[in-house]
């Protein structure tokens, strides 16, 4: 397929895909995040990428045969590896006996949380979390080192916004459905994010979402007026705060005669500490994860209007 | 039964479909795509381990004795995440390289980086 724009579509469709095996095999969470992922987000990026580097594919393929060879002797000598795993589904596969017991019977009385992957994200493997926002953030400062926008001059804004104003004028009814739908999207992330220790959802789906907000209303009605409303330097002081909230939390943690990230000892009662704890860096995560989002779409589209 | 495997082997299938197009195709963006297959495949890889037969998604509750494993669920969702951070700094780099050279084709950046040495 030589069009591009067909390639991301299939990519999109192949992730809301991708999230209803997840359903089927009842991992929820990770359904959730693929969906708002793999179809929402990462299509979206790659569309703005597309236009930013043209639509088409070029050159011709090199060396398929070669590539083919490569692939079908990795690809059988994986499939002979799989001849000694265990059979799909069963109860005894040694990934069940080992830690998992112990999260699913004990985690109820240690965290008081019924979502154990909740608890387990953010309490057993807190440490495990926190270098992931880490990794996130810097991702937001790469975009932003590779990507970052200088301010245009006066003249050459005006144009572009009366540009804007023109285009945007004509689509009454997306403006109009938009204006209506945005305020439940956003309400929907914060449902997600405070919700997430009782059913599926937490700080990473929530963070998704809300950017998915902010996002759809720059593409409706604009990047400059998007900008207006969501400061730049404030999306940027967000992602970092979110990681420092994180940071924080676990340094409390230790001021407080605990381990790093250690929640009991942030109240009396260790449950009532592992609630706040958890709720704390949750908020961190999705700080972080919004923050990043958005900026990474803020640079992509702003190159765009410069071009 | 070998069959009760097949799981691990769509799972291979979908790696070596993402691996073609990775070497296989000379433009930038079509080998990000072909690395999010590969990346996808490895989620599913995870999910179908933690899955146990018969079990309940992993949130507790009244009446079910038997969850499938959350470890997994856990590491493949901030995987996700991750990875979508991963792949729009990818993207930048290929935005970048295509001002640079007026091309996100692997063939013509190359003769351009041999015409300047």
């Amino acid at each position: 397929m030589r069009d591009l724009f067909a390639v991301v579509m299939l990519s999109g469709i192949f992730g809301l895909l991708s999230a209803s095996f997840f359903v089927a095999m009842d991992a929820v969470d990770v359904a959730f995040t693929e969906a708002s992922v793999g179809a929402g987000i990462a299509s979206l990026l790659m569309l703005t990428a597309v236009t930013l580097t043209g639509r088409s594919e070029d050159s011709e393929r090199h060396r398929p045969m070669w590539a083919l060879v490569v692939v079908f002797i990795t690809g059988g000598l994986l499939i002979y590896g799989t001849l000694d795993m265990p059979y799909f589904g069963s109860a005894d596969a040694p990934i069940h006996l080992h830690v998992a017991p112990r999260y699913i019977n004990d985690s109820m009385q240690e965290t008081g949380l019924p979502n154990i992957v909740t608890s387990v994200l953010a309490s057993y493997r807190g440490f495990d979390t926190f270098g992931e926002v880490v990794v996130i953030f810097t991702a937001g400062i790469g975009v932003l080192a590779l990507l970052r926008v200088g301010r245009r001059s006066g003249i050459h804004r005006v144009m572009a916004d009366s540009i804007f104003y023109l285009m945007h004028e004509q689509h009454l009814i997306l403006r109009i459905t938009t204006k209506i739908l945005i305020p439940f999207i956003l309400l929907f992330a914060l449902y997600v994010q405070f919700h997430g220790d009782f059913g599926p959802g937490g700080g990473f789906q929530a963070g998704v979402i809300f950017a998915a907000a902010i996002i759809l209303y720059a593409m409706v009605f604009g990047l400059p007026t998007a900008r207006r409303v969501v400061n730049r330097t404030f999306v940027r002081l967000l992602s970092a705060a979110g990681v420092l909230l994180y940071g924080g939390v676990g340094v409390v943690t230790m001021l407080n005669g605990g381990n790093f990230l250690d929640y009991n000892v942030l109240a009396g009662d260790p449950v009532a500490g592992q609630h706040l704890g958890i709720l704390l860096i949750e908020l961190g995560v999705g700080c972080t994860v919004a923050a990043v989002m958005v900026i990474i779409f803020f640079n992509f589209s702003g190159r765009r209007d410069n071009l | 039964m070998i069959l009760g495997l097949y799981n691990y082997w769509v799972v291979v299938v979908l790696m070596m479909i993402g691996l073609y197009i990775v070497i296989a195709h000379g433009n930038l963006i079509k080998k990000i795509v072909g690395l999010t297959i590969f990346q996808t495949s490895v989620f599913i890889f995870y999910i179908s381990i933690a899955k146990v037969e018969s079990a309940s998604a992993p949130i507790l509750a009244e009446g079910i004795s038997r969850y499938s494993n959350p470890l997994p669920h856990v590491l493949i969702l901030t995987a996700i995440v991750v990875g979508i951070a991963t792949v729009a700094l990818g993207l930048a780099l290929a935005v970048r390289i295509n001002e640079a050279y007026g091309s996100i084709e692997e063939e013509s950046i190359q003769s351009k980086d041999n015409q300047e040495c």
